[in-house]
């Protein structure tokens, strides 16, 4: 048996959210371009708790002939958790949780890269999560885009994800750890900022009507935000 | 990890950068007894116990300790674990894929581990807390996350800062019971410094701190590990050509000052 001693706050907060944020308010964000040597374009993010890393190779040959496309481009996707970035050791190596955020990632920045661009080839994007405190999909997502861009790779638009949920019962933005943890919902969602089309929509928990559409409301103004720092981020590596 | 694709690298450029070292100096103008700059940060994670990013040159690591509670191995029921992995990410190099480690990486693991458990950098028998039953087990996640040679080198620096840095819980026995205290966190036992320096042969010379350029072409390889007394706690060769008695004389006696210069990037 083990028994385990923890300091955990458990008091009353005097804000309704355990980090005292507003309800609309983004969790601290920092984002850089082109961290890394080896790979073509290259971001690092972090979101409160979060420390992401992401790398971009390509377009370049497509070696696994039987994904290659006639017409275009493939954009392959990587996501993986540091066997440290979690309180408890995760074991290396795909499960299926990081099998599924590869997947929809894959298909949350595709819609705008111009991938016809470059038939017969691959776009292969590495999302590396050093550090996980909740919201680690959306981070890699709003990373990926910036290495992307880093990457010279042509696109309509920088692709951005932020998450929106119910917490104590109410819909708040950018959800932390303990709220996506302890929370009633969960939504996270990509967007092109520009159309405001939506390429990645996910949902957990309990919404009513009235709450999903508040909740989606404010991931879109939480996106819109997280977009102007992806903005700066490129012109910070390459000037206006 | 899978290095998939065969690295071909241009005759001229091998021949240009052995004609260069058989001329005393490199493609990047360093001395052959010179390291590139290195820099050394610890505690950059905080959901690890202990952590640490190192960078030689563009080669980059990040290395996580995690403490877990384990049963001790049959032969060694006093001794504490410590478990080396590394991952050679797809993220840091074209050639790298994912999937289960392979050689290479393995031999990444094993010769850093080697480093520091004959190094006896953490005094394992310190981490006993019922003989035969729970010890701690450390494990120690290499994440290579920019390949540019010299991965032996970044590797063990960074291992041992991050164990440097790593505090662990007090364990306490109450009758059959483990009581984990985390409130009163404790450093890891550390009683030694064991650093490692490789070299490369190019044209017949040793170089230290080979570049990915340099190691593209080099014919053999040679790391040592060198305990803070100067004494040698781990080698390993690699690479196809043979390497000569005085070869190996030579580069022990370099790696023993190289070392020692290393060690002050520890915190």
């Amino acid at each position: 048996m083990i028994i385990i001693i923890t300091n955990l706050n458990t008091g009353t907060e005097t804000s309704a959210r355990a980090d005292k944020r507003a309800f609309d308010e983004l969790r601290n964000l920092k984002i850089e371009a082109g961290v890394l040597e080896r790979a073509d374009g290259s971001a690092y993010l972090e979101i409160g708790g979060n420390k992401v890393l992401a790398a971009v190779y390509g377009p370049r040959e497509l070696f696994v002939r039987r994904l290659m496309q006639p017409n275009r481009a493939v954009l392959r996707c990587k996501y993986n958790m540091a066997p440290f970035s979690v309180d408890d050791r995760k074991r290396p190596g795909p499960d299926r949780r990081s099998v599924e955020i590869s997947k929809i990632t894959s298909e949350a920045l595709s819609p705008a890269v111009f991938l016809e661009k470059f038939p017969r080839s691959t776009i292969d994007v590495y999302i590396e999560v050093l550090e996980a405190e909740g919201g680690t999909r959306c981070a890699g997502i709003t990373a990926a885009s910036v290495a992307l861009a880093d990457a010279g790779i042509p696109m309509r638009d920088m692709v951005v994800a932020c998450a929106a949920g119910k917490s104590e019962g109410k819909v708040v933005l950018d959800l932390s750890e303990i709220e996506d943890k302890e929370g009633e919902a969960d939504l996270p969602i990509a967007l092109m900022p520009r159309t405001g089309e939506i390429t990645l929509l996910q949902m957990d928990g309990h919404l009513t009507e009235e709450e999903f559409e508040k909740a989606l409301d404010l991931a879109i103004v939480g996106c819109k935000k997280i977009s102007e720092e992806q903005k700066k981020a490129i012109k910070n590596r390459y000037g206006d | 990890m899978v290095i998939n694709m065969v690295h071909i690298v241009p005759e001229i450029i091998k021949e240009s950068v052995t004609n260069l070292v058989k001329n005393g100096e490199r493609t990047d103008g360093r001395a052959f007894d010179e390291y590139r700059e290195i820099s050394l940060e610890t505690g950059v994670i905080e959901k690890a116990e202990g952590s640490a990013r190192v960078k030689i040159g563009n080669t980059q690591i990040m290395i996580g300790a995690k403490p877990q509670i384990g049963t001790p191995f049959g032969d060694t029921p006093k001794v504490g674990v410590l478990m080396t992995n590394t991952e050679l990410l797809p993220m840091a190099a074209p050639n790298f894929e994912s999937g289960p480690p392979d050689e290479n990486s393995v031999e990444l693991s094993r010769v850093t581990d080697r480093c520091i458990r004959e190094g006896k950098v953490v005094d394992l028998e310190k981490l006993c807390i019922i003989e035969g039953q729970k010890v701690w087990m450390i494990f120690l996640d290499l994440h290579v996350l920019d390949y540019d040679g010299n991965l032996m080198d970044a590797a063990v620096l960074g291992s041992v800062a991050a164990l440097m840095n790593t505090k662990i819980p007090t364990a306490k026995l109450e009758g059959d019971e483990v009581v984990l205290d985390y409130d009163n966190m404790m450093p890891l036992p550390i009683n030694e410094k064991a650093l490692m320096s490789t070299f490369a042969k190019i044209g017949g010379e040793l170089i230290i701190d080979p570049s990915l350029e340099e190691e593209e072409i080099m014919g053999a390889r040679l790391s040592i590990g060198i305990t803070e007394d100067g004494s040698i706690c781990a080698m390993q060769k690699g690479g196809a050509e043979p390497l000569n008695r005085e070869e190996v004389l030579k580069a022990v006696s370099i790696a023993k000052m190289k070392t020692a210069e290393l060690r002050t990037h520890l915190p």
